[in-house]
């Protein structure tokens, strides 16, 4: 498999991050190398092993469903960039 | 009277206990020794004024008789790790200015344990490198040079601001995170001791996330005994982290006393990689010879898919990553970019708020997990992670624990390395095994190579005995003796 310049644009799009043209030409290459390298599992035969997901092998467990927390929005918009009245601020989306 | 820079923490809390000092004074030295390095770059956010008030407070518990397992010792904090009103970057642009309204579990529970914070240490990037080489506030310098030779060296990464300020001598101590080989490495790269835990076994709870099935917090410092001693004082089961293990924690500082006669000490084929240096070998090959010494066994044993750890990781860890830094979008905290429409904001956010290194990784781990690929790739690479897993079970029914090098190198000059990800990746061939399985490992420091650089062993066991892996590392650093310091 090889990451050409459109597969990066449509990469780079699915993880919103802008990429100018030379980024592209030179993040591609790399990409490439790395798929490439980790193309190398296909040899393993991996014929019925489950996938492991995490080590830890309990349960989750579950707590009672009450409310733990709350009435701290001040404390949740303290890193704010931007906040009106009690709200995070972003670019308008309605036309 | 010995400087107290000079001393273990061990030592430090006798002579507190005693009276010889007062953390004040201990304190005072420390960031006497951090203002005096600050070359080294291996501090973010410096924190004197927090770590004084500490030190007053801590002296006042000790008159009253009600010092803690830690009480009065300066510790230097991965700036990975939340801290409540004091500047947590991950060492990324995109955090810069970020204060936690909220306090880790594990600086929380070294905090009521007594120690004392000197500040924030510098690493690489969201803890995605290994070479401290990739952080928004510059490289970190190693105190350690080659023999005749001024280049500047890397400390090893992604903790390589914690590493560079213990081996340094500026921390007594310093928390570190491993997800790759992030404690490990650097602890080789700068002659000091670096453990991991078993998964779970420490608190991720305002631990900064990269790639949570495997980022595991740890502890750096200059012995065994130190080391087990701060493992013992930050982990511990922790309901607000869903994978922490409800286990009781042994007390680590004391499972150093023992022997480890008769014990099966297993000797991996497999990392016995192709241009290895001849020195690293001979180390290993003098550390099995120490724990013979020390009436333990080596036995062979086989590891057969060592070889793909790597890759798998590097698609395991990348798609984690893509995942775990969605929510930097510029809206809820840290850097935003100006732009008037809601996904060009985003975008712009992220490209300028990321460094290379993250975003090349967020973009892998965004294309493993895309439509067409995802089976191709991440379930293939969670397979073969089931199949290392597997490998190291069926060692163990052979052996104890395992005794292998620690990195496949001495620590390298600043920007080698920088040409191809995937040689840089190369770093953490021996130390990535245990992170996909969960292990605990250990690096001691152990020998130096022709360039009067440290290298290290690894101590890797089995999931939860910890015990077992200290008491091994506290043999090899009795037979060790390493005593070399950076120059």
């Amino acid at each position: 498999m090889s990451m050409d310049k459109e597969a990066v644009c449509k990469v780079a799009r699915l993880s919103q991050i802008r990429v100018s043209e030379e980024e592209i030409e030179r993040i591609s290459p790399q990409l490439t190398g790395i798929l490439k390298w980790i193309e190398q599992l296909g040899e393993v035969n991996t014929d019925n092993v489950e996938p492991l997901a995490n080590v830890v092998d309990s349960d989750l467990h579950l707590r009672k469903d009450e409310i733990t927390d709350g009435n701290c929005s001040d404390k949740i918009l303290a890193n704010a960039p931007e906040e009106v009245q009690n709200f995070f601020v972003v670019p308008k989306v309605i036309e | 009277m010995t400087k107290l820079t000079q001393l273990t923490i061990t030592d430090a809390l006798k002579g507190l206990e005693n009276k010889n000092f007062t953390a004040q004074e201990l304190t005072q030295a420390h960031i006497d020794a951090m203002q005096s390095a600050k070359k080294l770059n291996a501090f973010i956010t410096e924190t004197p004024e927090i770590a004084l008030k500490q030190a007053k407070a801590s002296d006042d518990r000790r008159a009253k008789g009600n010092a803690g397992l830690l009480d009065g010792i300066p510790l230097a904090i991965k700036d990975l790790f939340c801290t409540k009103n004091v500047q947590t970057t991950a060492a990324s642009k995109i955090l810069e200015g970020f204060k936690p309204e909220y306090e880790s579990t594990v600086t929380k529970n070294l905090f009521s344990n007594g120690a004392i914070m000197l500040g924030k240490t510098n690493l690489d990037e969201f803890a995605m490198g290994s070479s401290n080489t990739t952080s928004y506030f510059g490289n970190v310098i190693s105190p350690w040079k080659r023999d005749g030779d001024d280049t500047d060296l890397v400390p090893g990464g992604s903790s390589g601001g914690s590493a560079a300020a213990v081996s340094a001598h500026i921390a007594m101590g310093a928390t570190g995170t491993d997800t790759g080989g992030s404690i490990r490495q650097p602890a080789s790269f700068t002659g000091i001791v670096g453990m991991k835990p078993t998964y779970g076994r420490c608190s991720r709870w305002g631990v900064i996330a990269f790639a949570s099935s495997l980022d595991t917090p740890g502890a750096f410092a200059r012995t065994v005994e130190d080391t087990a001693l701060l493992l013992e004082s930050m982990a511990g089961y922790d309901p607000m982290d869903s994978t922490s293990a409800n286990k009781e924690v042994p007390q680590y500082s004391k499972s150093l006393n023992g022997d480890i006669k008769g014990m099966k000490i297993g000797i991996p084929d497999e990392y016995r990689i192709d241009g290895m240096p001849d020195e690293i070998i001979k180390l290993w090959e003098q550390g099995i010879e120490w724990i013979k010494d020390a009436g333990a066994k080596a036995v062979r044993i086989s590891l057969p898919h060592t070889k793909y750890a790597l890759p798998a990781y590097y698609i395991i860890a990348p798609a984690e990553a893509s995942s775990n830094l969605a929510r930097y979008d510029g809206v809820r905290y840290g850097y935003r970019a100006n732009e008037n429409d809601l996904q060009d904001m985003y975008a712009k956010t992220r490209a300028e708020g990321f460094g290379e290194e993250v975003k090349r990784r967020i973009m892998m781990g965004t294309y493993v997990l895309s439509a067409g690929y995802y089976d191709a790739y991440y379930r293939k690479a969670q397979r073969v992670r089931r199949l290392i897993l597997e490998d190291f079970e069926k060692a163990y029914e052979k052996c104890d624990a395992i005794l292998t090098p620690t990195t496949p190198s001495a620590a390298f000059a600043i920007g080698e390395n920088e040409d191809d990800p995937i040689k840089m990746y190369l770093n953490d061939v021996f130390t990535v095994t245990g992170n996909l399985a969960g292990l605990p490992g250990i690096s001691i420091p152990s020998g130096i190579d022709k360039d009067g650089l440290p290298l290290g062993l690894q101590i890797t066991g089995r999931a939860w005995d910890e015990e077992t892996v200290l008491k091994i590392a506290g043999t090899i650093e009795k037979a060790a003796q390493f005593k070399c310091m950076p120059k």
